[in-house]
């Protein structure tokens, strides 16, 4: 099953609408409770930073019976330095963003702790495509 | 204990879930960063924060949480309430502060 949501890079109250949707239909698919909460929150992790980063973006999720792969597309600036961005408490978000409870440098090392494989893709002035894998039967 | 003793500790106003306050609860987080909410929380099933927008109620349903307390007075609007409803999740208000709204509710018996 393939799913596809556009996540708008202008309003923040929405972000968070495509991993609530993907916790609600893995939760009737009857997946177990820790893989759906391991790729909702790294699914909602990325849509907070294509927010914040890159004008918004797009999630295709594909739902596999032992795995679930997501593909978060965005045009925005692209990540300088992955190594960097990878490191808990290191952030570019702006300050208007740490008073909305997010910026605090936790993004992408959470969608790393959570998924069970991670491929960033990205380039500066042309975007960042991140591909994140949760296992069912995680090894 | 269950969410209604916390209404009742915290002598907080119930903003929406009445029909879910019966439901047991063993452990809290109190923070205003959601990312650190996201990064930390194990199987807290309350959240304690100063923060209010829509935010919340997502991290709070990506957590499984059943219940968020806003501190300090702050008070949500209605498209906070609105999907608050539609994700079962309890919005109670109180006037405490942070730090004393968690100790009383540690003293109470719940845990972090």
């Amino acid at each position: 099953m393939k799913l596809h949501f556009d996540v708008p890079g202008d309003d923040f109250t929405r972000a968070g609408e495509a991993s609530g949707q993907v916790k609600r239909k893995l939760k009737r698919l009857g997946f177990p409770p820790d893989v759906i909460r391991r790729i909702s929150i790294a699914v909602y992790e990325g849509e907070i930073n294509m927010v914040i980063h890159a004008g918004g973006g797009a999630a295709d999720i594909e739902i596999l019976p032992d795995r679930i792969t997501a593909v978060l597309t965005d045009h925005g600036p692209g990540i300088p330095d992955v190594e960097l961005a990878m490191q808990e408490g290191w952030s570019t978000a702006p300050d208007n963003i740490r008073s909305l409870g997010f910026g605090a440098g936790m993004g992408l090392p959470n969608i790393k702790k959570y998924t069970d494989m991670l491929d960033i893709d990205t380039e500066v002035g042309r975007g960042t495509v991140l591909t994140m894998t949760v296992f069912v039967n995680r090894k | 204990m269950t969410i209604a003793d916390i209404r009742k500790i915290l002598n907080a106003e119930l903003i929406t879930g009445e029909e879910h306050l019966g439901a047991e609860v063993h452990n809290a987080c109190g923070s205003d960063m959601m990312s650190d909410v996201l990064a930390f929380v194990k199987d807290q099933s309350v959240l304690l924060t100063g923060l209010v927008n829509t935010q919340v109620v997502r991290t709070a349903d990506m957590m499984d949480m059943v219940c968020i307390v806003f501190v300090r007075g702050k008070g949500p609007n209605d498209e906070i309430i609105e999907l608050a409803k539609k994700r079962g999740i309890v919005l109670l208000k109180t006037s405490l502060r942070m730090f004393p709204a968690c100790g009383l509710l540690f003293e109470a018996g719940l845990r972090g």
